[in-house]
């Protein structure tokens, strides 16, 4: 995640309070998708950014996990495509992964 | 009024590890904030020869030596694969070493900025002499070296950039102000290597296709630089700086940017310019960018492989009248993402894909081949953005699949298909579509190829002005042999019937005359 996005979490957090705030990625690959939710889950694990050993465990789901929840016309509209694209079951069993692996 | 034609294509690239090193911002920024850092110690050892980068397969594709269908056959890794009886000369252009291109800045310079020792201009200049393609007033100007012991000053006192092979010191680019931060040494490094690469592109079009140049009466520049004083960032004009070098004394020109899509945009406007009637030749042209070179550098390292963004690319295209023979650009079928469109992907895609097509009755299936973003998929997945054309194929199909054209277990089918495998150097507005110009006109001459769709995206977002996306299409299609191809027949047609009339009524005139005698 790049330093001005770890910014912006890391101050919405602050201003809004950890339980108020979810975390939802659109990346394309599993091992990014992982490495962001790590990111705002344990902190940045290159430590280079702002989340550099701050732990906010903020909840963070991929938006392919969340299809139930959205709208069967706007996901068809401006999802659907790239559910075909991208290997879904991969990004999901991977964000599975991470938020066991960096829960507390 | 009459469809254009893409009249010739030249490609280079220049292998330039010293450029990565002091210009490649992956690698500046590590030096500024993590001066012994892993990655730094690193680099050395992961530095390819000018040699390994000419048997590399995906270059040998980019200057035509190959094709893109060849590169298929090649197996993974390029970068330990190597093609064996690889040339550095190719059939679109050539492959330079850096040494050669720190001539061609020489030699591009018009206000003595570049200045080189005594014994590299020496070994330069015969160097560049027996390529026949520079003048002897080009080539004169090695003739006033500076004195090894005034470039180091100027280096040591930061008012110039060195010039380096390995450790051994071979010139500097000076600063052309004291003050100015447009004109720094570093920003007047960048430009002109983005000048002298972009001319390489020109010279290489114009010899490679037997192109006169003073017959070019206009060139729009495509790079991602801004040429500019701290008045004006980036007032340009390249395009012009470039066509001076390469000898179109009857042009002018103009520098387009758009970021990935500005080669796109500009190929819109030459034809719009060319079918008109405006300008009958215009070259589209870009050099390379310094500043992405080792971009992904950590992670080629990390995965244990050569530094492959070490190439600096160039391309130039003459777009010209219809001559009966060369592929057209269809300038009634344009795809465009509109303010409006959306910035996710399926939006995109529907934009600059499927409305164009579907306005004009065909289907997504009707085009044989697609040139999106061509990056060479061995610098992007290892670090972590996958399979770039690939994806954009991949979203193309499961569009046709939407739409019924396509099957869903066609879909990898359909990639290989209608696409080709990335072969491009990652220089933003370099790989976007344009490196397939080569290829597809030649397959459209051999009659092996119809139609393709060229496609530039660009990310503005990063210029902070607009979190929009853009994009623009336009489709290439192989010649019917008809000069009035293109030609609005309905226009013609009334004008036809409008002359019928007019004859009729005089007509009908001289025979009220006469039977009034």
């Amino acid at each position: 995640m790049d330093m001005a996005n770890q910014a912006r979490i890391k101050e919405t957090a602050e201003k809004f309070g950890k339980d108020s705030v979810v975390v939802i990625l659109g990346g394309g690959e599993a091992e990014s998708a992982g490495l962001t939710a790590e990111t705002v889950m344990t902190g940045d694990p290159t430590f280079a950014g702002p989340l550099t050993n701050v732990a906010l465990q903020l909840p963070v789901y991929h938006l392919f996990e969340l299809k139930d929840l959205i709208d069967p016309a706007v996901y068809e509209e401006q999802v659907s495509m790239m559910e075909m694209v991208l290997d879904v079951d991969e990004i999901i069993a991977e964000m599975d992964n991470i938020r066991k692996e960096c829960s507390e | 009024m009459n469809f254009p034609v893409i009249k010739g294509t030249g490609y280079v690239l220049v292998h330039a590890p010293n450029m990565m090193l002091e210009h490649g911002t992956t690698i500046t920024v590590e030096k500024a904030k993590n001066p012994g850092s892993d990655f730094l110690k690193a680099i050395p050892d992961h530095i390819r020869s000018f040699e390994e980068t000419v048997k590399y397969a995906p270059n040998q594709v980019y200057i035509g030596n190959l094709s893109p269908r060849d590169l298929e056959t090649i197996p993974q890794p390029w970068f330990e694969n190597f093609v064996e009886d690889a040339d550095r000369q190719g059939k679109y252009g050539e492959i330079m070493p850096e040494k050669e291109l720190y001539g061609l800045m020489k030699i591009v310079d018009r206000f003595e900025l570049v200045e080189l020792n005594e014994e590299f201009s020496a070994e330069i200049k015969e160097i560049l002499k027996a390529k026949d393609i520079f003048t002897e007033n080009q080539l004169a100007l090695f003739d006033k070296p500076k004195s090894m012991d005034e470039i180091s000053a100027l280096v040591k006192n930061d008012t110039a950039k060195g010039l380096y092979d390995g450790d051994k010191l071979l010139g500097c680019v000076r600063e052309a102000h004291e003050s100015d931060p447009c004109l720094t040494a570093d920003v007047v490094f960048e430009n002109l290597v983005t000048k002298a690469s972009g001319v390489l592109a020109m010279i290489a079009l114009f010899k490679k296709n037997n192109i006169d140049p003073s017959e070019v009466d206009y060139i729009i520049e495509a790079s991602e630089e801004a040429i500019g004083d701290m008045n004006q960032r980036g007032g340009g004009n390249m395009a012009k700086a470039c066509g001076e070098v390469a000898g179109c004394i009857n042009a002018t020109g103009i520098d387009m940017r758009g970021f990935c899509a500005g080669p796109s945009h500009a190929f819109v406007n030459a034809a719009g310019l060319v079918q008109s009637g405006i300008f009958k030749n215009v070259v589209v042209m870009a050099g390379g960018c310094t500043a992405k070179l080792g971009m992904n550098g950590r992670d080629h390292i990390n995965k244990k492989m050569p530094l492959v963004e070490d190439m600096i690319g160039g391309f130039a295209v003459l777009v010209s009248e219809n001559d009966g023979v060369n592929p057209v650009i269809r300038t009634d079928i344009l795809g465009k993402h509109k303010i409006s469109s959306g910035s996710a992907p399926q939006a995109v895609i529907q934009a600059i894909v499927v409305d164009p097509l579907t306005a004009s009755g065909m289907k997504i299936s009707d085009i044989d081949v697609f040139a999106p973003e061509l990056q060479n998929p061995e610098i992007t997945v290892p670090a972590g953005a996958g399979d770039v054309p690939v994806a954009n194929y991949k979203m193309i199909g499961a569009m046709a699949i939407k739409r019924g054209e396509l099957e869903k277990k066609e879909l990898m089918e359909f990639t290989k298909k209608h696409g080709v495998i990335g072969f491009a150097p990652t220089q933003g507005h370099i790989p976007s579509g344009v490196p397939l110009i080569g290829y597809i006109r030649d397959s459209m001459l051999a009659g092996e190829m119809t139609n393709a769709m060229l496609i530039g995206k660009g990310s503005l977002f990063l210029g902070r002005m607009t979190d929009l996306f853009d994009g623009i299409s336009f489709i290439i299609q192989k010649n019917s042999g008809e000069l009035s191809m293109g030609q609005d027949s309905s226009a013609s047609d009334e004008f036809k019937q409008e002359i019928r009339e007019m004859i009729a009524e005089a007509m009908q005139g001289i025979a009220d005359s006469l039977a009034r005698r």
